[in-house]
């Protein structure tokens, strides 16, 4: 209980070591009762949404918040909102037998109280570089007791990603990328260093031209036109929102680029690109495949 | 004859005055009651009774004891505090405008919690587990402490202070925050900024019973503190000089008024967030409903905010369930609309 409140209040604060270690224990005793069959599922959380499906026990579930976009069926489940900002009677109102969400589900007063109402939660742990995907696996496995589905999904996994990583480290050349998150206001806002945009480029044999700096940020015109990027990736969906390819394409700063110059626009779903679930040797492969389909 | 008119007229005055409260009190009441009674999950009279005799199953009794009840209190605590710091506030500034925004209250609030959620890994590394949700809320009280005795502070001159100057100072300082604040968030990671975001919109949800323990009592000593300031109020109606001359120490009232308002507020604010407009509108539907005598106007202001803040709780947990939309957007949504018709009705502003 402490270990929960403590992990979400402070997810925020990078004490990202401490807090898996709080999970970790948090799941030891969990996952020690938890193990039984549950029909009336909430989910938290878009990667762990996906899992649960992978595993086949998407109709077990009733409720998914909303991040969880993937697969379509989730469109006919509840809504219980963000995944950050869950309110607990909301919850509570849909009568679920378990609440399962990812390591950053909450607010911890919230996860608290559904705990003093009786309801069943696991939170997933964080896992971190490789391994965060088959950890988040065998954590839903476990708690759903479907360990064998589990460790299957697991074992494909790691083939994918170790075929990628074979082909990927058989370049010899690594394009520059820019994931562009969104371009609503002005400088267009870009995953930096240790952002999930940045590991799924180096995953994919590139190398990201924003990584001067970490996280999330606006990168200003000229900054854009120095790390001249020879691709830029973006979600499909923004794409459209924004006004079509031109908006980005046709921006000053990005026309100075070699991508703006080649029109080297790589437009995926945002989710199966950043969202480290099953899809993402799916999603490595496919930008992959636009990074070095030319022969650069 | 004449005379007989005229007590007349008052004690006519007087009984719808009192019809008045009376109906603002029974809203109250029905409205808290609603609080805990109405909620996403339906749970029947008989189950409410038996929680209340601690005979339910744990799922009622910890929607009522743990989710409900805590609601309610806290809602009805920030409500009260946040119309009578307004009311106290625009009679002390004689500005239509002010509300607790404007001494900085939420503005310090907001960047001590900034401060602790992007920066706080820095210095926060020795603070035993059991303490740490509730550093936030400590943060954001002391930052609304600060901020406004800065403000307080600055907008003195040669021991006086005056109201514009005040004003003034106030702008400032918010919009200095406000850059902090900008500039933290710019720097903030991803999962910092939506900390952030979420701190700042707002919700009666965020605590469980210790802490809404804790700002309900501040917010009510204080509250109950600023109803000494009634007659001096009056007074300041009549601008600055005539209350000096009726013999009160007008920069001492100001100071204290000012200062208690920022204990209550954020008390209120550093729990729930900022959450606006009740401070602003509550006393004016006030005065549109018993007048300016500030005796009148702040028991019925609070009366009126708690209505207000209870009201847009009811509404943002019942419209979308399982969801919640944030309590400032109702507050907003019922406050404004509602304030308009007023305002378009009242031949007298």
């Amino acid at each position: 209980m402490a270990g929960a409140q403590f992990l979400t209040v402070w997810a925020g604060c990078k004490m990202l070591r401490l807090t898996s270690i709080a999970v970790a224990l948090c799941l030891t005793t969990a996952s020690a009762t938890l193990a039984q069959t549950y029909n009336r599922i909430a989910v938290a959380g878009g990667d762990i949404t996906e899992i649960v499906y992978a595993l086949g026990a998407g109709d077990k579930i009733i409720a998914v918040d909303s991040t969880s976009g993937f697969p379509q069926d989730t469109q006919s489940k509840e809504q219980i909102g963000y995944v950050r900002a869950l309110s607990a009677e909301g919850v509570l109102s849909l009568s679920p037998d378990l609440l399962i969400g990812a390591d950053d589900a909450g607010p911890a007063n919230v996860i608290d109280t559904l705990k003093a109402a009786g309801l069943p939660i696991a939170l997933a742990p964080l896992g971190h570089g490789a391994d965060r995907v088959p950890t988040k696996i065998h954590f839903v496995g476990e708690t759903l007791g479907l360990t064998a589905q589990a460790d299957q999904l697991i074992a494909q996994y790691k083939t994918d990603m170790a075929a990628i990583k074979a082909r990927v480290d058989g370049f010899d050349h690594r394009p520059k990328v820019i994931f562009i998150l969104s371009v609503r206001e002005g400088a267009p806002v870009v995953g930096g260093r240790e952002t999930s945009a940045n590991d799924i480029i180096e995953l994919a044999g590139g190398e990201n031209a924003a990584g001067a700096f970490s996280g999330w940020k606006p990168m200003n015109a000229e900054a854009l036109i120095a790390a001249n990027p020879d691709f830029i990736v973006m979600s499909g969906a923004h794409a459209e929102n924004i006004g079509g390819d031109d908006a980005v394409m046709k921006r000053p700063d990005v026309q100075q680029t070699t991508a703006g110059k080649q029109g080297n626009l790589v437009k995926m779903d945002a989710m199966m690109l950043l969202g480290f679930g099953p899809r993402t040797p799916a999603a490595v492969a496919e930008l992959m495949g636009h990074l070095h389909a030319t022969g650069h | 004859m004449a005379l007989a008119e005229t007590s007349q007229h008052r004690s006519r005055l007087w009984t719808k005055k009192q019809a008045i409260f009376c109906g603002l009190f029974f809203a109250v009441v029905a409205i808290a009651l609603a609080e805990v009674a109405i909620g996403p999950v339906p749970l029947s009279l008989s189950q409410i009774y038996q929680t209340l005799m601690g005979q339910a199953d744990p799922m009622p009794t910890a929607i009522i004891t743990q989710i409900r009840a805590p609601r309610m209190v806290l809602g009805l605590g920030i409500g009260l505090s946040l119309a009578i710091c307004g009311a106290v506030l625009q009679g002390l500034l004689r500005n239509p405008l002010a509300d607790p925004g404007l001494i900085g209250i939420s503005g310090g609030a907001s960047a001590a919690v900034v401060v602790v959620i992007v920066l706080g890994d820095l210095f926060l590394g020795d603070i035993p587990a059991t303490l740490r949700p509730y550093i936030l809320p400590i943060a954001a009280f002391c930052g609304a402490l600060l901020v406004t005795a800065l403000i307080l502070g600055l907008s003195q001159k040669d021991g006086e202070m005056s109201v514009g100057r005040l004003i003034l100072v106030g702008v400032a300082i918010n919009s200095i925050a406000g850059a902090g604040i900008g500039f933290l968030t710019y720097i903030s990671t991803d999962t910092q900024l939506r900390d952030l975001t979420f701190w700042s919109m707002g919700s009666l949800a965020k605590s469980g019973w210790l802490a809404v323990v804790i700002s309900v009592a501040i917010m009510t000593l204080s509250s109950l503190a600023l109803l000494r300031f009634t007659r001096a109020l009056d007074l300041f109606q009549l601008g600055e000089r005539a209350a000096f001359h009726s013999g009160l120490n007008v920069t001492k009232i100001k100071f204290t008024a000012c200062g208690i308002c920022a204990m209550a507020v954020g008390a209120g604010v550093s729990i729930a967030g900022p959450i606006g407009f009740i401070g602003l509108v509550a006393p004016h539907i006030a005065r549109m409903l018993v007048g300016g005598s500030h005796r009148f106007l702040i028991p019925a202001a609070a009366l009126v905010g708690g209505v207000l803040l209870l009201g847009a709780d009811l509404i943002v947990r019942n419209i979308a369930p399982p969801q919640e939309l944030p309590i400032g957007l109702a507050t907003s949504l019922i406050g404004g609309p509602f304030f308009l018709f007023l305002l378009l009705r009242s031949r007298k502003i």
